[in-house]
C-alpha cells in the first residue's frame, strides 16, 4: 500500500514549498517518505517536478506511476498523465487551464483564486496542499501546527496560509475524499524529513567544522547553504570565495591553522581545486571535500545526477600521495560517514573525499534522528611534551604521520609547510635521498589508511546466485531491485560501497567466487567502479547497468535488465 | 626572549647575489623585532618564485604554498587564529598575475594581512619572462619582439577597489620599507606594499641605478586624501614616488564575523553532543 504524488510546473510556481510543507507534515503524522526533485537549470518556465512516495517501512526510491498529481501548468499533466494510475487524481486550477473532455480524474480547484480571498496569490501553494491533504483523507491540524512554527513571529501569515489550507481542502473535498488509503504508520513520528544536502552540512557542523569556503555550484551548494544559516549561532565561518581555487587554499590555510575545515563543489568547480588537493596531499594537511556530482564534461547538466567522477577524484592531483575516497549508501550512513572523512583527514593529515551526487543531495527523506553520541572528535594534535624537540613538521616516523603542531601553539617553535619537496623541517631541498624518503614516509600512512575502509553492505538473500553491486546513492533503489528480484524467485543479493578508496576487496572477493553472475550497476557511461575493482582486484563483474541520461535509476529498469539477460 | 633581526635570519637562500630580496628580507626581519612580534606569532604565506621562498629564509611560521595562491591561506589561517599575525609575501607575478582574483577579491574582502610584494618587473624564477608590470617593450626569450601589453598598475587597482592601506618602496631604501613594514603589519586590514626590487640576472631595465635615480619622496599631507594617493599611484616615468600613499581604515573581514569574536576560532573546544540539537528543526 502505497501513495505516489508528483507536483509539477515551471521554475518559480513553489513546487518545492508544497513539497517541504506536505512532506514534513506526513513526517510527523508518522509516514515514511521519500521526495525527490528533477529540475531544470532555469530560474523561471521550463518543466519541473518533484514526486513523492509515501509506503510502509521505508521506501527507498521513487516509483513512476502517479496517484495524485498536482498540475500547476498543463504541461505537467500532458507530461505525465501517462504515468497515472486509472484510480489518480489530478488536482488542477480550472482558472488556468482546463483538462480534455474525456478525462475524468480531475479535481478542479481554484487555487489563485482562493489563494487571493485568503489574502494573496502567493498562498496558491497552500491551497494545493489543502487539497492533497483532503485527498488522503488526512485532517490539516498537522499542517496547520507546521505553518504556526514556520511563521512564527510573522504575524497573520499563518493564519492567513491556514485560511487558504482550509479553502483547498474543502474545495477538493467536494470532488474525493479519502480516495486514497495511506500505508500503516509509525506511532511516535519521531523522524527528521531531511534532504542530503542538509545532512552533509549537519554531520559538518556535528563533527566540529568550522570554517567551510566554497563558490556556488549545484548540486553542492545546498551544503553551503546550510552552514550558512548554522553561522549565526555556532562558531563557524563560512566564506563564498571568488573561485574554486580560492576556496580550496583558503580551507587548507585553516586547516594548517588548526581548524577544521572542509570546502564543497561539483566536477567542474572540482576541476579548479585538483592543484590545491596536490598541495594538500604534499604539505600533508587535513581536509575533506565534498564533491556533489553532476553529469559533464564541462557544463553538463547542472541540476541532473551522475556517478561519472568516481575515477576523476580517486586520481585528482599530480603526483602521488595518500587520500581516501568515501561516499554513502544513505543518509542515515552519511551523517556517520562524513565525520569519519573528518577523522580520517586529521588522523592521516591527508585529503579526504566525499562523494555526493544530485540524486542524493537533493533527495529527502524520512530517517531516524541521528545518534550524535556515535560522532567522534580526535584532532591527533601534538600536546605540550608529546614531541620530540626541536619540532618538526615532517619528522619522519614508522607511520608515515608526523606530530602535528599548529602555528603559534609552541612558543619558541614554529610550522613551516611546502609545496615543494622539502626535509624533515619543511624546507625546500633537492637532492634524491631525501626525496625518497620524503615519498616513502607520505607513501607509508596508504597501508593503514586501508585498513580504516569498511566492507560494502551487503542486503538480500544470504545465499545469492545472482549479486548486484553499486555505490553511492543507488543504495535505496537496488535495495527496491533486489526486493523485487526475491520476490519473482531470483536469490538476489548486493553488495554497496560507502568506502571506495583504498578499495576495500575481502567481501567483495569472497561474494564474487560464490555467485554465479554478477552485476555493476552505475551512473555512468563508462561502467568506473567496474573498472576499480578490476584494476585492483584482477576480478572482472560480468554484468553491467548502466546510466547516463542525467537521471536515477528506477527499480523497474533494473529489474528489467536482469530479467532481459536471463 | 628579545628576538634581534638576526635571530630570525635563518638559512642559506636560494638568490643570486646582490638581488633586492636580501634587503626586504632584511627590513622584515628588523620590523618584526621593532614590534616585538615572536616567530611562533608571526605566520608569513607565499606562493612559488624567487621572492616566494622567503619562509625558508626567515624564523616564523610559513606556508609556502601554490603558485598564485598566497593569499588564500591566509585568509584561511586568519579564520583559525586570529592571534596570529599573518604577512604574505611573493612576487609580482605570482601575486598580479597567476594570483589576479586573489589580489581583487582580497582587496574587498579586507582580511587583517599585510602583503608585500617583490615586484622586480619580471619572472625571476622561471628565467626573466614579462611578468605584468614589466615595461612595454622589454626583450625576452618569450616576448621576443618586446612586451606589448600595457603594465598593470597595482597601485591604482588597489585604490579602485578600495584598498585602506596602499604603499610603495624600494629595497635599496631599507629603513623606509622597514618603516612602512612595520605600519602595514600594524594596520587593521588589508595593507598592500609594492616593493621595487631590481633584478640583477633579468631586468636589465629597472635597475638598481635606474630606480635610484628616480625614486623620491612626495610630501603626503592626509594620507585620507584618495585622490591625492591615485595622483602619486599614478606616477611612473623620470619620478617615481615612495611612501604610504594611503591610509584609512575601513571594517576588516573578521569584524564581520560573530564567529570570530572572543577567542581564536582554534582555541574554542568541542564536543558533538554540544550541538546535538541542531537536528530539532528537521523534526
Ligand atoms: C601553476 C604554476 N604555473 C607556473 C609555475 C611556474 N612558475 C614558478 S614561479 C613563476 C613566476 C615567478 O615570478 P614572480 O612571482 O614575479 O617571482 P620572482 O621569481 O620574480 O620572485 C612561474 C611562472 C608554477 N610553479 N606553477
Ligand atoms: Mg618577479
Amino acid at each position: 500500500m502505497e501513495v505516489n504524488i508528483l507536483v509539477g510546473g515551471a521554475a518559480g510556481q513553489g513546487m518545492e514549498t508544497i513539497m517541504n510543507l506536505l512532506g514534513k507534515s506526513l513526517v510527523r503524522e508518522g509516514c515514511g517518505l521519500i521526495y525527490t526533485k528533477d529540475y531544470m537549470s532555469r530560474v523561471r518556465g521550463g518543466h519541473n517536478f518533484s514526486r513523492l512516495r509515501i509506503a510502509s517501512g521505508k521506501p527507498w526510491a521513487i516509483v513512476e506511476s502517479i496517484d495524485i498529481m498536482v498540475a500547476l501548468n498543463e504541461e505537467t499533466y500532458y507530461h505525465h498523465r501517462d504515468n497515472l494510475a486509472p484510480s489518480g487524481r489530478v488536482i488542477f486550477d480550472p482558472r488556468s487551464f482546463s483538462l480534455p473532455e474525456d478525462e475524468n480524474r480531475g479535481v478542479p480547484v481554484e487555487l489563485q483564486k482562493l489563494a487571493e480571498e485568503a489574502g494573496g496569490k502567493v498562498m496558491a501553494n497552500t491551497v494545493a496542499v489543502g487539497a492533497l491533504l483532503v485527498l488522503m483523507g488526512l485532517q490539516t491540524s498537522t499542517v496547520e501546527d507546521l505553518l504556526h512554527d514556520t511563521f512564527a513571529g510573522k504575524e497573520g501569515v499563518a493564519e492567513k496560509n491556514i485560511v487558504a489550507l482550509k479553502a483547498g481542502f474543502d474545495a477538493a473535498a467536494q470532488f474525493c475524499s479519502a480516495c486514497f488509503d495511506l500505508p500503516p504508520r509509525n506511532e511516535d513520528g519521531n523522524k527528521l524529513f531531511i534532504d542530503g544536502n542538509q545532512v552533509l552540512g549537519m554531520a559538518a557542523l556535528a563533527s566540529g567544522c568550522r570554517f567551510l569556503s566554497a563558490y556556488p555550484m549545484t548540486p553542492s551548494t545546498g551544503v553551503m547553504n546550510y552552514l550558512a544559516g548554522k553561522s549565526k549561532d555556532y562558531p563557524l565561518v563560512v566564506e563564498q570565495a571568488e573561485d574554486e581555487i580560492a576556496a580550496i587554499n583558503m580551507a587548507l590555510g585553516a586547516s594548517y591553522t588548526g581548524i577544521r575545515a572542509l570546502t564543497c563543489t561539483s566536477g567542474g568547480g572540482f576541476s579548479l581545486m585538483v592543484e590545491g588537493v596536490s598541495l594538500a596531499g604534499m604539505t600533508e594537511i587535513p581536509l575533506v571535500i565534498i564533491v556533489a556530482m553532476r553529469p559533464g564534461p564541462a557544463t553538463g547538466l547542472p541540476t541532473r545526477t551522475e556517478q561519472a567522477d568516481l575515477e576523476f577524484v580517486i586520481h585528482s592531483g599530480h603526483g602521488e600521495f595518500p587520500r581516501a575516497v568515501l561516499s554513502a549508501t544513505s543518509h542515515e550512513d552519511a551523517f556517520y560517514r562524513l565525520n569519519k572523512a573528518f577523522e580520517l583527514a586529521d588522523r592521516y593529515q591527508t585529503p579526504v573525499f566525499f562523494l555526493s551526487d544530485q540524486n542524493f543531495a537533493d533527495t529527502h527523506r524520512s530517517v531516524e534522528p541521528f545518534d550524535f553520541d556515535r560522532l567522534s572528535y580526535n584532532r591527533f594534535i601534538a600536546e605540550e611534551n608529546g614531541y620530540e624537540k626541536p619540532y618538526k613538521r615532517y619528522r619522519n616516523t614508522e607511520s608515515g604521520i608526523s606530530p602535528r603542531a599548529l602555528p603559534g601553539q609552541f612558543e619558541g617553535e614554529v610550522v613551516l609547510v611546502d609545496s615543494d619537496e622539502h626535509d624533515e623541517n619543511g624546507n625546500i631541498i633537492e637532492d634524491a635521498s631525501t626525496r625518497r624518503l620524503m615519498v616513502e614516509k607520505r607513501m607509508r600512512k596508504l597501508a593503514s589508511l586501508a585498513e580504516e575502509m569498511d566492507e560494502p553492505d551487503f542486503y538480500g538473500d544470504p545465499h545469492p546466485e545472482l549479486l548486484l553491486i553499486g555505490w553511492g546513492s543507488t543504495y535505496g533503489v537496488l535495495r527496491e531491485a533486489v526486493d523485487a528480484l526475491i520476490t519473482l524467485g531470483t536469490k538476489t543479493g548486493m553488495l554497496h560501497f560507502s568506502d571506495l578508496w583504498p578499495l576495500p576487496q575481502k567481501r567483495l572477493k569472497n561474494l564474487l567466487a560464490e555467485v554465479e553472475r554478477s552485476y555493476c550497476l552505475e551512473n555512468n557511461a563508462g561502467g568506473q567502479l567496474a573498472a576499480l575493482i578490476r584494476r585492483e582486484t584482477g576480478l572482472s563483474i560480468k554484468g553491467s547497468i548502466i546510466k547516463y541520461d542525467g537521471r536515477p535509476f528506477l527499480a523497474r529498469e533494473i529489474v528489467e535488465e536482469v530479467k532481459n539477460d536471463l | 626572549m628579545i628576538y634581534k633581526a638576526d635571530d630570525y635570519m635563518l638559512g642559506e637562500t636560494a638568490w643570486c647575489p646582490g638581488c633586492g630580496n636580501f634587503a626586504i628580507r632584511g627590513a622584515l626581519a628588523a620590523a618584526l623585532s621593532a614590534l616585538d612580534l615572536k616567530p611562533h606569532q608571526v605566520l608569513i604565506c607565499s606562493g612559488i618564485g624567487q621572492a616566494a621562498k622567503i619562509p625558508h629564509y626567515l624564523r616564523v611560521n610559513g606556508f609556502n604554498g601554490l603558485h598564485g595562491r598566497a593569499l588564500s591561506p591566509a585568509v584561511g589561517a586568519r579564520v583559525a587564529n586570529k592571534n596570529l599575525k599573518v604577512i604574505v609575501e611573493s612576487g609580482d607575478g605570482d601575486s598580479y598575475g597567476e594570483g589576479g582574483n586573489h589580489f581583487i577579491h582580497n582587496i574587498r574582502r579586507n582580511p587583517d594581512i599585510a602583503h608585500f610584494v617583490h615586484d622586480n618587473q619580471v619572472y625571476g624564477l622561471t628565467k626573466g619572462q614579462a611578468s605584468p608590470t614589466s615595461e612595454p617593450g622589454m626583450k625576452t626569450g618569450v616576448q621576443v619582439d618586446g612586451v606589448v601589453l600595457p603594465p598593470l598598475n597595482p597601485l591604482s587597482l588597489a585604490l579602485v577597489l578600495g584598498a585602506g592601506f596602499v604603499a610603495r618602496c624600494f629595497s635599496g631604501e631599507k629603513e623606509h620599507l622597514q618603516e612602512t613594514m612595520e605600519a602595514a603589519i600594524e594596520f587593521p586590514g588589508y595593507a598592500l606594499i609594492d616593493i621595487l626590487q631590481p633584478c640583477i640576472s633579468f631586468n636589465k631595465i629597472n635597475t638598481w641605478g635606474w630606480y635610484k635615480k628616480r625614486i623620491y619622496y612626495p610630501e603626503i599631507n592626509d594620507p585620507q586624501d584618495w585622490m591625492a594617493a591615485m595622483e602619486l599611484s599614478r606616477q611612473w616615468g623620470d619620478k617615481i614616488p615612495l611612501g604610504i600613499f594611503y591610509s584609512s581604515p575601513r571594517p576588516t573581514f573578521e569584524s564581520s564575523s560573530r564567529a570570530l569574536e572572543g577567542e581564536p576560532l582554534s582555541l574554542k573546544p568541542f564536543d558533538p553532543l554540544q550541538v546535538a540539537e541542531v537536528q530539532d528543526e528537521f523534526l
